[in-house]
């Protein structure tokens, strides 16, 4: 076992562990529980904002999978990776101050909420929790199978004691401090990320002789390398270009993405997430992949793309800072875990349960379940993740695709479309995740439709079905005000 | 109480920047990508050590980005109250 890599990582984790104990206490003189453990008491400043939106989306996939494949396909990868930048701006932006006003007037604590007072729909509301119980269910899988195989990758420790580690360890946190422990250790994690990310790309160059000199390598070894078509020649723009939506502009649509933009204190907040946020993304996602490609000359002949990073990390750095660097990749995972575990969990405690089973559970039932159900889901995924499927970054990508297809015009049109109604929704829900799954399989078979990733079509579709049966069915125009004469009634 | 409250003008018009930002981050992305890495491998420059073409596109385009948030935000972005009370009336 490798001590001095472990003790750096283990610091990390019992930093993290800090900070979760500590919101939990925060969490026990709470007056609105589910507001504060789902979504931390929309209270999170700039800077948190940011890196918890950057640490949700930067997965196992943008610090394992991703660099692997940038280290199979050359810049091409790279390339294609950098379509993320988008998200750091365009997701606040897009959402935006209209979402954070409707949020509040809806006083809406997930997503689902938003989507139930929009469209005052039922089955909306059931369609949704079911998707995005059933799809991040996957997606989070994938993300523990990656971080199990990280530590396995470095400890030596057998694959289901590592899988077993890192269940405890999220599950903790997750569990006993809410959303503001999540946001929380997110901020920390994403600081780590960037560090990290950082130390190991002057290593990677130093070890390699200087960026030319790895460039020639590259060149002599395979030209194709340093293009943006692939090593085999096989990325196509058109390819590369549909993943602008799959992991750019499509983001809107993930639902642990769209609760952060609920979740800030003000417009200043938002602003300086904005800038934070775009900085972040691109330098993290920049620094990986670029990683991955420089990682060839130095360490040719990797079999397993997941293993690059640990592996590079290794090579290029002294035992004790490799263990630095690599909490960054762990801490992507856990930090993408986490925002799951507690989604999935929300969107059962708040959005189901207490929607349509038991509307008048008492605090002490509710903050009973959402431990309990947060705990048990936990509980699954690690009995689920013991016997894992190989791909990880399918299985990730899969879960992504779906999940926008059926969210992202539901939400978008919603907030800014007035003819948009409850049928629209659900016909753009049902589209974008039928048309999904079976693109899913033609693709599969066949090769990609028009030579784009499965995301593309669905998303168009979605929104044909979304402005077709808002129109035909029932149409009326939605008024954005009149939740505020009926709060007002109320008062 | 009027059809449009002020703040909804306010956050449809950054919406749409958000959406012209990211059409013109894509034109950039793509124009360089593949404008310039279309040529024979032959034919590239390097610039700091990195093919032009990825230099230009994700590099410089990636700043670029960057410099215009940053400017969007500070010039164009207004700072609105999401809460009701401070509105005018109540």
């Amino acid at each position: 076992m490798n001590y001095s890599v472990l003790i750096p990582m283990i610091v990390f984790l019992i930093i993290i562990f800090f900070i979760g104990y500590w919101s939990s206490r925060k969490l026990a003189g709470s007056s609105n529980f589910i507001s504060d453990y789902f979504l931390g008491g929309r209270e999170l400043g700039g800077f948190v904002l940011a890196m918890t939106m950057v640490a949700t989306y930067g997965s196992a996939s943008s610090f394992l999978g991703g660099p692997g494949t940038a280290y199979t396909m050359g810049f091409g990868w790279v390339l294609l990776a950098m379509t993320q930048v988008v998200t750091g701006y365009f997701v606040l932006m897009i959402l935006g101050k209209k979402y954070a006003i409707m949020a509040r007037r809806y006083n809406a604590v997930t997503m689902i909420d938003f989507l139930k007072a929009r469209y005052n729909s039922t089955a909306v509301v059931l369609l949704s929790a079911l998707s995005i119980i059933i799809f991040l269910f996957s997606a989070m899988a994938a993300q523990w199978i990656g971080g199990a195989r990280l530590i396995e990758s470095l400890t030596g420790l057998s694959y289901q004691s590592a899988l077993f580690l890192f269940a405890v360890s999220v599950l903790v946190y997750v569990t006993i401090g809410g959303f503001r422990a999540v946001a929380l250790t997110d901020a920390v994690q994403g600081a780590v990320m960037l560090i990290g990310t950082l130390i190991l790309l002057v290593a990677v160059i130093i070890s390699g002789g200087g960026i030319s000199n790895i460039m020639q390598d590259l060149i002599n070894e395979n030209p194709n390398l340093v293009t943006p078509y692939g090593a085999e020649g096989n990325l196509s723009a058109a390819y590369v270009s549909s993943f602008w939506i799959l992991v750019g502009v499509g983001v809107v649509g993930l639902p642990q993405i769209a609760v952060r933009a609920m979740s800030y204190k003000n417009a200043r907040s938002m602003h300086r997430a904005l800038i934070i946020g775009t900085i972040v993304t691109g330098f993290i996602m920049l620094n990986m992949h670029l990683i991955g490609v420089f990682a060839r000359p130095i360490l040719p002949g990797i079999e397993v793309g997941d293993k690059v990073i640990p592996l590079i990390a290794l090579e290029t750095l002294p035992p004790w800072v490799a263990g630095i660097v690599l909490a960054a990749p762990m801490a992507a995972i856990m930090s993408t875990v986490d925002s799951l575990l507690l989604l999935v969990s929300s969107s059962i405690v708040k959005d189901v349960y207490l929607n349509y089973i038991k509307p008048d559970a008492s605090l002490k039932t509710i903050k009973r379940m959402s431990f309990g159900v947060t705990g048990i889901l936990g509980v699954i995924v690690f009995l689920l993740a013991l016997d894992p499927p190989d791909l990880l970054i399918f299985l990730n990508l899969f879960a992504f695709g779906g999940l926008e297809a059926a969210f992202i015009w539901p939400i978008v049109l919603g907030l800014y479309w007035k003819w948009g109604n409850k049928y629209g929704a659900i016909a753009s829900m049902a589209t974008g995740i039928i048309s999904y799954i079976a693109l899913h399989f033609y693709n599969i078979e066949n090769g990609n439709l028009f030579g784009v990733h499965t995301v593309t079509l669905p998303v168009v579709l979605s929104l044909l079905a979304f402005i077709v049966f808002s129109l035909l069915i029932n149409r009326q125009a939605y008024d954005y005000n009149a939740i505020l004469y009926r709060n007002e009634k109320q008062a | 109480m009027k059809e449009t409250d002020w703040r909804f003008r306010v956050a449809h018009r950054e919406a749409w920047i958000g959406l012209g930002l990211a059409l013109f981050n894509f034109v950039w992305w793509f124009a360089f990508a593949y404008g310039l890495g279309s040529r024979p491998v032959e034919e590239y420059t390097y610039i700091f050590g990195l093919p032009d073409w990825f230099f230009y596109s994700c590099v410089v385009g990636f700043l670029v980005m960057v410099v215009l948030v940053t400017v969007v935000v500070k010039f164009f972005f207004v700072d609105v109250p999401f809460d009701e009370e401070q509105e005018e009336s109540r």
